[in-house]
């Protein structure tokens, strides 16, 4: 199989192939996921979320062209949701990276969420990791987030920036939603259209009353930007920057890393031992087993307790 | 367990800004299962092909409204084989007189739709040529 060597060597139609052998789990995913991870670990993880229209992908357009302008390698993984019922998706980010997407050193992919809730899934690390050992120094994920699901880009990203609007002010839910929570850096996109200045004292406030940040060295900076008239951009490259910076001087990111391999770990286990385990339940038990719950012969609890005696013990 | 999906790039190379057609096929395909890439008005060749290969998609649908098939198909084609990713169907839809569309079969574009044919033609039709292996 040489597709991972071609890729590793920096040919991005083997990149694309792997991505799609690696989203569709094909037999062999673990296996090229494990012949990459050793490249892996030296990119910096961007997080881009928002609720929807506030201009994400116009942003990230802006930012990979600056990135790329400093010399870096970028990738991009925007991701939108799939449809529940048809599991079809209408991927449509791309259309605002058009100005970046012939340059050699970005590589864009676009991602469905395929059935899993939450705007990053397991599917999503792993294509991280695969642009990660394709040598990227800046990853940079566009998620659709606006409620709880956010939480989990936080486990994925060293850095995530909220975009918002002048109009989210009006959307209360939003604002006291997990997405105030989870910012290192805020921004106000569309200042040509509201009162971006209002906004940007509001998430101040409440940045400021959040008692979970004053412990750390980092406080997230809010910045006013445009991304149609291409205002905020310099700024918001800064401080991505900066924010990088701070994660290795102050040793965060060690940290950072360590809860991701051990995500990675646990994640792991639970798919595959719990997969594992409901493989033998109806072999061992027959299908009856359910019936004998529910006439209260047996409960969830002793036949599972049975299932690990009899095959992890 | 492997879960595919047919991928499908849908754009439309030379000047002409109508989209609205294009749309209506995005949203049918994907109500139908497969994950459609809408790349929007105005594209280059070279955007199409680059697009098509970093997404890996498995089809490009191209709506041709300007006049300018003669000059795009050909073009596409040939930028696909020069990145050997000529294994990537290219199907296509506007307003293509018969004489045309038969060159541009020979030249390998796999199917080419009139106006007014309906969005369960063109799933069909790229069920068949993917293959039911997928969805
Ligand atoms: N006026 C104004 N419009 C903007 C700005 N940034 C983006 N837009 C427009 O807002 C719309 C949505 O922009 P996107 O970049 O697609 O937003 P998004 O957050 O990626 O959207 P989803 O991925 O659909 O959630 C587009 O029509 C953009 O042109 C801005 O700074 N000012
Ligand atoms: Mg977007």
């Amino acid at each position: 199989m040489g597709l991972v060597e071609d890729m590793l060597k920096g040919d991005k139609r083997a990149l694309s192939r792997v991505i799609t052998l690696v989203e569709n789990n094909s037999q062999n995913c673990e296996e090229i996921l494990s012949k990459l991870y050793p490249h892996t670990g030296n990119s910096q993880i961007i997080g881009v979320t928002g609720p929807p229209g506030s201009g994400k992908s116009t942003l990230i357009n802006h930012l990979v062209r600056e990135f790329v302008r400093k010399g870096y390698k970028v990738g991009v993984l925007a991701i939108d949701p799939s449809s529940e019922f048809t599991g079809g998706a209408l991927l449509g980010d791309r259309i605002r990276m058009l100005e970046v997407s012939l340059d050699s050193n970005v590589f864009i992919r676009s991602m469905g969420t395929r059935g899993t809730l939450g705007g990053i899934s397991r599917k999503t690390k792993e294509v991280v990791r695969v642009l990660e050992a394709f040598g990227k120094d800046k990853i940079i994920i566009e998620t659709i987030g606006a409620g709880q699901s956010d939480i989990e880009i936080t486990r994925t990203a060293h850095t995530v920036i909220v975009v918002l609007t002048p109009e989210t002010g009006d959307d209360v839910q939003v604002l006291k939603a997990g997405i105030m929570e989870i910012g290192d850096i805020y921004v106000v996109n569309k200042a040509d259209i509201g009162n971006a200045e209002f906004m940007v004292e509001e998430i101040k406030a409440l940045i400021a009353s959040k008692s979970s940040n004053v412990s750390k060295e980092w406080t997230a900076p809010v910045i006013k930007a445009s991304a149609k008239k291409k205002e905020g951009i310099r700024e918001l490259v800064e401080q991505v920057e900066k924010h990088w910076n701070y994660l290795k001087v102050s040793g965060e990111i060690n940290k950072l890393e360590e809860r991701r391999v051990k995500n990675e770990v646990v994640d792991t286990l639970n798919r595959k031992i719990s997969n594992y385990l409901l493989s033998k339940l109806e072999s061992e038990f027959g299908k009856e087993i359910f019936d004998e719950i529910l006439k209260r012969k047996e409960s969830p609890y002793s036949v599972v307790n049975r299932l690990i005696k009899k095959f992890l013990c | 367990m492997m879960a595919e999906k047919i991928r499908v790039l849908l754009a439309k190379p030379g000047l002409d800004g109508h989209d609205r057609g294009i749309k209506v096929v995005a949203r049918a395909l994907r109500d139908s299962g497969m994950e459609v890439i809408y790349l929007g008005i105005r594209n280059t060749p070279e955007q199409i092909v680059e697009t098509a290969i970093q997404e890996d998609v498995d089809v490009i649908g191209l709506s041709i409204l300007s006049g300018s098939h003669m000059y795009h198909f050909p073009r596409i084609l040939q930028l696909l084989k020069e990145r050997k990713a000529e294994d990537i169907v290219v199907i296509g839809g506007g307003i293509i007189p018969q004489e045309d569309k038969e060159k541009l079969e020979k030249m390998g574009v796999k199917a080419i739709f009139g106006p007014g044919t309906s969005t369960q033609e063109i799933i069909k039709k790229i069920k068949e040529l993917i293959g039911n292996k997928k969805n």
